[in-house]
């Protein structure tokens, strides 16, 4: 496993998509999270997705006691999505490049590879988290300083757990990608129906679920509809909220979207050990 | 099955893909310790799936494989097989050596020995260039360098000369030659009869799955025929019939074809010429391994096997 590992992220480490992928990541969230924010208060109100709140509930928000909630609600939808495209391209990019039985041909079992793959996802992941909380960190930081706030930043477990949830929602999401990759056997498809399911199919489910009652069932299934209410559960604005973020909802509890999304990453992991396993690769 | 002495050896191997596309079906193939095998088939007789199942690559639907004394894919064999499957696949981004570090990674080699065979397929200047710049041959020459970094005991190579030009296909025979002169067998499939039958001690022949024969070159190939052109012919036919007896001289295409070895023509020759025959042609005739295969598959297109 190790030793697939270490060729997996030499592949990621030098792969010019993984790294525009990160930059939009991280662009997007110190502008949609930072940048906009800030120039609304400056501004002197909310509009859009700020609708409703003051500028002084625009620059709490901004301020390092927010820090969890501000940097995780945008990882249900639109990092959610980023993090299935990087899972699409590790797997669906080695049958679109004809390299899986490159690497299949090598010493390593399929499993390992699976795993080595699953580790170096998961590596990716954590570190775009961990970069994203230490920008915004920054930001927040900076703010505060600028405009005479208290620095209150948030317990250390308090981080921790948010770093976690961050990492097991796009990590769920990346999961996603990587198996639709070798169910499909491309990265086209997995990536384009993984996005069409993210951003369209689930926000439809939710958008139906009050009137059909077996929708509202069967939302509390849904990752996305978990991811948002694990970001709900650690503070961030539901979308119906000011401030409120698309993709978080509160739909059902923190713990129970945490098992829910451990479940996913688990039966994903299973679904796709079979799949690969039972592969011919010609 | 006798490991130590066959490095592939195959019973009834058969793979049918789907409920009726029957691939390979029933194939016996042994390839022993040291030698270079070519394997001969026109397009989808199931070469390249055979090679495929012996990687572990494609699961077979029955017989059984063993490749280096394990089942094909076990990570103990695969460890001692390098191998290219039809075209060279590499990571499109990434350089020539970083294709191979991702080989040495995978294999748990150290990055030492990727110079040497860059060096060795001579790619050494253009190894930190990205694999997409990479022309077919060079690609082609990569492949051959990432099976060659394991040091391996068995080189299963299919197609290795596809997309080189005529200096490069040359190039790629002496290197097959030279890779499989010790101890290290060489699997190697193509189209190419020319170049199969220049590198290879045995050769098998598969078509519609299955193997049809089997053998060293020179047995395949057979014992030659003399070709020659006299006057009278008829009385050229009596005294080849003399010598050598009637079930072993006819005439074809105005010419006597006599069954003899090459060495046999200068004695034919005066015997004629003792006999009162005007001699003009006295010409061996080989039996190449295309006309072998031809006569096996009854196919032919050009000059290679379709």
């Amino acid at each position: 496993m190790w030793r697939s590992y270490r060729a997996e992220m030499l592949k990621i480490a030098k792969w010019p998509a993984i790294w525009i992928l990160a930059a939009v990541f991280l662009v997007l969230a110190q502008v949609f999270g930072y940048l906009i924010p800030y120039v609304a208060y400056r501004s002197g109100g909310g509009g859009g997705f700020a609708a409703g709140e003051t500028p002084a509930q625009l620059l709490a928000d901004l301020l390092p006691g927010r820090l969890i909630p501000n940097t995780l609600g945008g990882f249900p939808l639109f990092a959610g999505a980023i993090a299935l495209i990087i899972g699409g391209l590790v797997t669906g990019s080695e049958y679109g490049w004809n390299t899986l039985k490159t690497i299949l041909s090598q010493r390593p079992r399929r499993l390992a590879i699976l795993e080595g793959k699953v580790l170096a996802i998961g590596s990716t992941i954590l570190g775009l988290v961990l970069v994203v909380f230490a920008m915004n960190a920054f930001w927040s930081l900076l703010i505060a300083t600028t405009t005479d706030r208290a620095t209150d930043w948030p317990a250390l477990s308090e981080i921790a757990r948010g770093v976690g949830a961050g990492w097991l929602i796009l990590g769920t999401w990346a999961l996603i990608g990587a198996l639709l990759g070798i169910l499909f056997r491309s990265t086209a498809l997995a990536v384009g129906l993984g996005l069409v399911w993210a951003l369209a199919v689930e926000n439809l489910i939710r958008g139906f679920a009050g009137v059909l009652g077996f929708l509202d069932a069967f939302q509390k299934g849904l990752p996305g509809t978990n991811a948002g209410s694990l970001v709900a559960s650690l503070g961030a604005p539901t979308i119906d909220q000011p401030g409120g973020t698309p993709g978080v909802t509160a739909v059902v509890s923190g713990p129970q979207a945490t098992i829910v999304l451990l479940i996913y990453v688990s039966v994903i992991a299973v679904v796709a050990w079979l799949a690969l396993q039972r592969q011919d690769v010609t | 099955m006798n490991g130590s002495e066959y490095v592939i050896e195959t019973r009834d191997l058969t793979k049918v893909f789907g409920r009726q596309v029957r691939a390979v079906d029933h194939l016996n193939l042994s390839v022993r310790r040291g030698e270079v095998y070519g394997f001969l088939g026109p397009n989808g007789a199931g070469k390249t799936t055979t090679l495929r199942v012996l990687l572990g690559l494609v699961r077979p639907t029955a017989g059984s494989t063993v490749v280096l004394g394990r089942p094909p894919g076990h990570p103990d064999g695969l460890a001692r097989v390098g191998a290219m499957v039809e075209e060279a696949s590499f990571y499109p981004y990434l350089s020539g050596r970083d294709n191979l570090r991702v080989i040495a990674r995978l294999t748990g080699l150290s990055d030492d020995g990727i110079d040497g065979v860059l060096d060795d397929v001579d790619l050494l200047q253009r190894g930190g260039h990205r694999f997409k710049t990479y022309s077919q041959g060079m690609r082609q020459r990569l492949g051959v360098a990432a099976a060659l970094l394991k040091d391996p005991e068995l080189l299963i190579l299919d197609e290795p000369t596809n997309g080189l030009d005529p200096a490069g296909m040359a190039e790629m025979r002496l290197l097959i030659r030279k890779l499989g002169s010790g101890e290290r067998s060489v699997l190697l499939s193509s189209h190419m009869l020319g170049e199969v039958q220049q590198v290879s001690d045995r050769v098998g022949v598969i078509s519609h799955g299955t193997l049809i024969t089997e053998g060293a070159v020179d047995e395949l190939r057979g014992k030659g025929s003399i070709a020659v052109r006299a006057e009278p012919l008829a009385l050229a036919r009596r005294s080849a019939e003399q010598l050598l007896g009637a079930g072993r001289v006819e005439v074809m295409d105005g010419a006597l074809r006599i069954d003899a070895d090459a060495a046999d023509a200068p004695r034919i020759n005066r015997e004629l010429v003792l006999a009162g025959v005007a001699v003009s042609e006295v010409r061996p005739i080989e039996r190449t391994l295309e006309d072998i295969f031809l006569e096996l598959t009854g196919k032919e297109e050009n000059g290679h096997v379709a």
